[in-house]
C-alpha cells in the first residue's frame, strides 16, 4: 500500500491510459494520459509520474504525476486509447472521435484530425461509446448501434455497420486483425468480421437468463479466443469466444457496474477490474502446473484442438482462466486502493505501474503492482 | 425573523437597472435568476420592454475554481471516513481519532493554501493575483480558527497543557520568526544585523527559549566584558520550567517551581542586574510577564492572540480553560485600538476562547460566503458530542441543517454534485427528501452519468425516481428510433406499460413492413419476455415465424393457436395470426387436427362478431379486402376440418 500515490486534479477522470513505452526499452511507463467527464469545459491532459531512478529533493513528491500538457475537449471523453507513442484517440459524448497528437519535443497536446458526429440519430448526435485501435485500424462504437471503421492516416470514414445493435454498444475490443467484440446494453457479446460484407454480426454470445447490460469486455493477450467481460451486476464472466453460447466461468467481483476489466499485457494470469462501488480489484489465477510460463505456447489454437492428448505440460497451456473456479481456491483476489473511494472509472496496467481514476476527482498511482 | 446580524452588502449587477426598471428575481438552489421586468420604477408612464438577457446571480464562485475543488473533493473523503468510525469503538478512546480527523482537515486546508501561493507567484494577471491572495488570506483566517476550536474543544486540554497547545498553535501562525531568524543567522555578523534583537526577542515572547539562547550566545561570544551578563541572562532562559504532561511532575508542582523561578527573575530585575544592557532588561521584564514591555513590541507580536498567549506563558501559565475568557477580552482591549471596529477574525476568536460554539459557528457563516467551513467543523463538533441537541425553528439541529445548505450548494454544481450525495445520506432527518427532490433534476446527457444517477437511486431504494429517470431516458432513446436500449431500460425500472409500449411499436413496424426490425433483440428477449403481456406476444410470435422458417410446421401451429386461445396476443392483432394461419392450412398434408381447426373456426367467429358490432367508416377497398380475406380464411377451414376428419377417422392399415 505505501506505493501507492494519490493526486487531486480538480476534474473527475472518466479514463486513463499509459503511454506506450518503447517496445525495446525495459523501463516502467512514466507517462499516462487521463482524460475527464463532466465539466463544463473537458480536457485530455497529459501527466508524468517520473522515472523511479530519478533524484528528487523530495521523497514525498517523488511519484507525484506532474502535468505536462493538456487540451481542450468537447464533450466528455468516454473512451481513450493511445494509437501509437504520439497520438491518442478520444471518444466523446457529442459522438465525435478525435486524434491528438503528442509533441515531444514541445510538450504540447493539439487535435490532429476529428471525425465530427460520427455517431448521431437522425435529427441529434449520439455519444460515442468506445473505440479501440490496432494501428492504423481504429474502431468506435457508440449509443446509435453503429460500428464504425476508420483508417487512422484517412480523413474519411472507412466502413459503416449500419444498424448494428438496436440497443446501445458499450465496449469494442479487437479479437483478430480483421475481427471485434462488442458488448452491447442487453447482454450480448457479438462478433463482427470486417471481412464479410453485410451488417449481421458473425456470432452472437450471451448469457441465458437476465439480460444484464454488459460494459466492458478484454481479450485476453495471448489466446485471442478467451475474452472476459464485466456486467452491470458488478459480475465478471471469462468467455470462451469459439465455444457456444454460455461463459466459461461467472464470479461475483463487485457490488455496482463494472467499469473496466483489463488483463495485464505481459502477465496473463493477472486481471483487474474496477467499479462503481469504488473498489479496484486484482485478480490473480495460478496456474497448476510448473512449467515456467516462458514455454507456454503463444499460439494454442493448434494445440488446444488436440486438447485430448493429456500430456502433464499441456494442462498449463489452455489458459488457467478457463479452470476459473474461485471456490476452487485457485483464484485471489486483492483490494487495491487503501480505502472505499467514489466509483473508480478507468484503470489501466502496464508492466509493474497501474494508475487509475476516480470521480473523487483524484488519480491512484501504483507503481509495484506484485504480477 | 427577528432582527437582521448584519446589514446586507449591495451587489451590482452590470446590464440591469439601466432602464429605470423593477427587478424581479426568482431563487435558484445556489444561485438567483435576476432579470428586468416591464415595470417602471417610478410614474406611471407607458411599460417598455426591459433588457432581454437573465442574469445567473452566485454568492459562492468558490466551488468553481479549480484549486479549491481539491479542498472540497478531499474533505468530502475525510468526512465519510468520519461519519463511519462512530461505530468501532467506545466514546472514550474516540478522542485522539477526532484529533487526528481535525488534524486531516487542517493540513487540507494547508495544502490548499501553498497551492494557490504557488500559482498566486506565477500568474501575471492581476485581477487573478488578487483573488488568489483573498482565497489564501481567508483560507489562513479559516486554519486559524479551526487551530483554535481543535485546540480548545476537541482536544479540550486541561491546564497545563492547554498552554502548550496555545503556543503550538502561536507558532504555527506566526512563520516569520523563523524567516527572520534564518536571515539574522546566515548574515555575515549576525550580532549587528538589524533584526537581531528583535529575533531574539520573538523567540522569547514565543516561549522559545533554547533557540534564543542558541542565538544570545552569538552576542556573549563577542563581549568578553559583559559575559556574566550574558551568563545570567542564560541561565534564567535555561531554568525556566516547561511543564511537561508525560512526566510524573503534577500541575501543583510544577506551580511552585514556576512561582520560585518568576521570583527569581523578579529578583534580577529589581537588582538591576542587566541594567548594563537595555535589551536584555526587557527580555527580563518580558519573563517577569510585564505587559507594558511586551505592547511595546506591538509589531513583533503582530496579533492580540499572540500578545494574549504571551501574557499567559509570563504571568499564569498553569491558566484553567474557564479563566481564558477573562484575559482575552482584556488582551484585545490592550492590543487594539478602541476606536476602531473589531475584525470579523477577531469577534470570531473572542467567541471561541469564551467557549461559546455557536457564537463563532454564528459569525462564521455570516462572514464566509460558502458554507463548507462551518459544515464540517460543526459535524466535527457533534460526534465529539461538544454541540447540545437543540433543535432549530426549521426542524432539524444545527449541524444537520449547516450539513444540508452545504450539500445543496454542492449539488447547483455540474460536477461536485456526487459529493453532495453522501453528505446527505448521513442527514438523517431530511437528507433523504432532500436527495429525492435533487437527484432528478441532474441533466442526463449520456447513457453512462443516467447509470451512475440510477445506481444512487437504487441503493438507496428511491423507486419513485429510478422509474422517473428510466421512463426519461426510455423516450428518449424511443424518440431516436433505438427500441432495444429503450426496452432495457424499461427492464431496469421493470415498467411494464412502457415495455407495452415499445412492444406495440415493433407490431406496428412489422404490419407496415411485413418483417421485423431488430431482430436481435427480439430473438434473445429471454425472461423479460415476461414484463408485459405484449412483449410475450411479441417474443412468441417472432418465434412463430421462425418455426415456420424452419418448416416444423406442427409446433409453429400449436404455437400460433395458443397465442388467440391463450389470450395472449391482441385482438386486433388476430386477423393478422389468421392469415399467418393460411399457408399452414393450405399445406398438402393436414397440420391443423380437427380441434384445432374446430378452435381456430371459433376465433374467426368470434373476430367477425365482434368486428361487426361496431361500425367500422372503413372505405369501400378495404372492406372488399376483408371480406375476401373471410371468405378465403372460411374456406381454408373448412377443407382442413375435411381433410382432418378423414385422416383422424381413418385406421391405419
Amino acid at each position: 500500500m505505501e506505493s501507492i500515490n494519490a493526486k487531486y486534479v480538480s476534474q473527475k477522470i472518466s479514463k486513463t491510459r499509459w503511454r506506450p513505452v518503447q517496445a525495446a526499452s525495459l523501463h516502467q511507463p512514466h507517462c499516462f494520459a487521463t482524460g475527464s467527464w463532466d465539466n463544463e469545459t473537458n480536457h485530455v491532459c497529459i501527466w508524468s509520474v517520473g522515472e523511479t531512478g530519478m533524484i528528487c529533493e523530495d521523497d514525498a513528491l517523488e511519484g507525484d504525476p506532474q502535468l505536462l500538457c493538456d487540451c481542450k475537449h468537447g464533450g466528455d471523453v468516454l473512451d481513450l486509447q493511445f494509437l501509437d507513442q504520439d497520438r491518442l484517440i478520444t471518444a466523446s459524448s457529442t459522438g465525435a472521435v478525435t486524434i491528438y497528437k503528442l509533441h515531444a519535443n514541445s510538450q504540447t497536446l493539439s487535435v490532429a484530425h476529428v471525425w465530427e458526429r460520427a455517431h448521431h440519430y437522425q435529427r441529434a448526435s449520439a455519444p460515442c461509446t468506445g473505440v479501440v485501435c490496432s494501428s492504423p485500424d481504429v474502431v468506435s462504437v457508440g449509443e446509435d448501434g453503429r460500428v464504425i471503421l476508420y483508417k487512422a492516416d484517412q480523413r474519411g470514414i472507412a466502413r459503416v455497420i449500419e444498424n448494428a445493435d438496436s440497443s446501445t454498444i458499450h465496449a469494442v475490443t479487437f479479437l483478430r486483425t480483421t475481427e471485434v467484440l462488442t458488448v452491447n446494453s442487453i447482454g450480448q457479446l457479438k462478433l463482427w468480421d470486417f471481412r464479410q460484407q453485410g451488417s449481421e454480426p458473425a456470432q452472437i454470445l450471451s448469457l441465458t437468463g437476465d439480460r444484464v447490460p454488459l460494459h466492458c469486455v478484454d481479450r485476453h493477450p495471448n489466446q485471442q479466443h478467451i475474452v472476459a467481460t464485466g456486467g452491470q451486476d458488478g459480475m465478471l464472466c471469462i468467455w470462451d469466444v469459439r465455444q457456444g453460447n454460455m461463459p466459461f466461468s461467472l464470479m461475483e467481483a463487485h457490488s455496482a457496474e463494472m467499469w473496466e476489466v483489463h488483463f495485464h499485457p505481459s502477465n496473463p494470469d493477472h486481471l483487474f477490474t474496477c467499479s462503481e462501488d469504488g473498489s479496484l480489484l486484482h485478480w490473480e489465477t495460478s496456474s497448476s502446473s510448473d512449467t515456467p510460463s516462458f514455454l507456454q505456447s503463444r499460439n494454442t489454437s493448434l494445440i488446444s484442438r488436440s486438447a485430448a492428448a493429456p500430456a502433464g505440460g499441456n494442462q498449463s497451456l489452455i489458459s488457467a482462466w478457463l479452470n476459473g473456479d474461485s471456490s476452487k481456491g485457485r483464484l485471489e483476489t486483492t483490494h487495491m486502493l487503501p480505502s472505499q473511494t467514489l466509483s473508480v472509472n478507468s484503470l489501466d496496467v502496464l508492466g509493474q505501474c497501474l494508475v487509475c481514476g476516480t470521480d473523487g476527482e483524484a488519480v491512484y498511482i501504483h507503481r509495484r503492482v506484485p504480477v | 425573523m427577528e432582527e437582521v446580524d448584519v446589514e446586507p452588502s449591495t451587489t451590482l449587477i452590470p446590464g440591469v437597472g439601466l432602464r429605470q426598471k423593477h427587478v424581479g428575481f426568482e431563487w435558484g438552489p445556489g444561485d438567483i435568476l435576476v432579470y428586468e421586468t416591464n415595470f417602471k420604477l417610478q410614474g406611471a408612464g407607458p411599460a417598455g420592454p426591459g433588457g432581454p438577457s437573465v442574469h445567473v446571480v452566485r454568492k459562492d464562485e468558490d466551488i468553481y475554481s479549480p484549486i479549491l475543488r481539491k479542498l472540497f473533493n478531499e474533505s468530502h473523503h475525510i468526512f465519510v471516513g468520519l461519519q463511519n468510525i462512530q461505530e468501532d469503538l467506545p466514546s472514550k478512546n474516540k478522542k485522539p481519532q477526532f484529533v487526528s480527523i481535525s488534524k486531516n482537515y487542517r493540513s487540507v486546508i494547508r495544502a490548499c493554501m501553498e497551492e494557490l501561493q504557488q500559482v498566486a507567484v506565477s500568474t501575471r494577471d492581476a485581477s487573478l493575483i488578487a483573488q488568489y491572495g483573498n482565497q489564501v488570506s481567508i483560507l489562513l483566517a479559516i486554519e486559524l480558527i479551526w487551530n483554535l476550536c481543535e485546540v480548545l474543544f476537541i482536544d479540550a486540554a486541561p491546564a497545563g497543557i492547554l498552554l502548550l497547545h496555545l503556543l503550538d498553535w502561536v507558532r504555527l501562525h506566526k512563520a516569520d520568526v523563523d524567516e527572520k531568524a534564518r536571515d539574522v543567522l546566515q548574515s555575515d555578523s549576525p550580532t549587528h544585523h538589524h533584526a537581531y534583537w528583535e529575533v531574539v526577542i520573538s523567540f522569547v515572547l514565543q516561549g522559545r527559549m533554547d533557540e534564543a539562547r542558541q542565538v544570545l550566545v552569538k552576542q556573549a561570544n563577542l563581549q568578553p566584558a559583559s559575559r556574566p551578563v550574558y551568563q545570567l541572562m542564560d541561565s534564567l532562559l535555561q531554568k525556566m520550567p516547561i511543564f511537561n504532561p508525560g512526566g510524573t511532575q503534577t500541575l501543583t508542582e510544577f506551580d511552585v517551581k514556576w512561582r520560585h523561578w518568576h521570583e527569581e527573575c523578579d529578583r534580577c530585575l529589581q537588582d538591576n542586574s542587566f541594567a548594563s544592557n537595555r535589551h536584555l532588561e526587557t527580555i527580563c521584564k518580558i519573563l517577569v510577564g510585564d505587559e507594558d514591555t511586551m505592547l511595546e513590541h506591538k509589531e513583533l507580536l503582530g496579533t492580540w492572540y499572540h500578545f494574549l498567549v504571551s501574557r499567559l506563558l509570563f504571568f499564569h501559565p498553569t491558566v484553567k480553560p474557564s479563566e481564558l475568557h477573562y484575559y482575552a477580552q482584556s488582551s484585545m482591549d490592550m492590543f487594539l485600538d478602541t476606536r476602531s471596529a473589531p475584525e470579523p477574525l477577531d469577534s470570531i476568536l473572542l467567541a471561541a476562547f469564551e467557549f461559546d460554539l455557536h457564537q463563532v459557528i454564528k459569525d462564521c457563516s455570516i462572514a464566509l460566503n460558502n458554507w463548507w467551513f462551518v459544515a464540517h467543523l460543526t459535524d466535527l463538533l457533534d460526534h465529539c458530542k461538544l454541540l447540545q441537541s437543540h433543535n432549530l425553528h426549521f426542524g432539524s439541529n444545527l449541524r444537520e441543517f449547516l450539513v444540508l445548505e452545504y450539500a445543496s450548494g454542492l449539488f447547483s454544481h455540474h460536477s461536485l454534485w456526487q459529493l453532495a450525495v453522501d453528505y446527505f445520506d448521513h442527514c438523517p432527518e431530511f437528507g433523504r427528501v432532500y436527495l429525492e427532490l435533487q437527484i432528478e433534476r441532474v441533466p442526463l446527457e449520456t447513457e453512462r452519468k443516467a447509470l451512475k444517477v440510477l445506481r444512487i437511486c437504487e441503493q438507496r431504494q428511491m423507486n419513485e425516481q429510478v422509474r422517473s429517470i428510466c421512463k426519461i431516458m426510455a423516450k428518449r432513446a424511443l424518440s431516436n428510433n433505438r427500441l432495444g436500449s429503450a426496452l432495457s431500460w424499461s427492464i431496469r425500472a421493470k415498467d411494464a406499460a412502457f415495455a407495452t409500449l415499445i412492444s406495440e411499436r415493433f407490431l406496428q413496424d412489422y404490419c407496415k413492413r411485413g418483417s421485423f426490425s431488430d431482430l436481435d433483440l427480439i430473438d434473445n428477449l429471454g425472461p423479460a419476455m415476461l414484463l408485459s403481456d405484449r412483449l410475450t406476444f411479441l417474443g412468441k410470435y417472432r418465434e412463430f415465424h421462425r418455426l415456420y422458417g424452419e418448416t416444423k410446421f406442427t409446433e409453429a401451429a400449436k404455437l400460433l393457436l395458443s397465442l388467440m386461445t391463450a389470450k395472449i396476443a391482441p385482438r386486433s392483432f388476430w386477423m393478422t395470426l389468421l392469415t399467418d394461419a393460411l399457408p399452414l392450412l393450405e399445406q398438402k398434408e393436414v397440420i391443423f387436427s380437427v380441434d384445432q381447426t374446430h378452435e381456430l373456426m371459433f376465433c374467426l367467429e368470434e373476430l367477425t362478431s365482434d368486428s361487426s358490432e361496431t361500425a367500422p367508416e372503413r372505405p369501400a377497398q378495404d372492406e372488399d379486402i376483408e371480406t375476401t380475406k373471410l371468405e378465403l380464411l372460411r374456406l381454408a377451414l373448412a377443407r382442413n376440418l375435411a381433410m382432418a376428419i378423414v385422416k383422424e377417422g381413418t385406421v391405419e392399415a
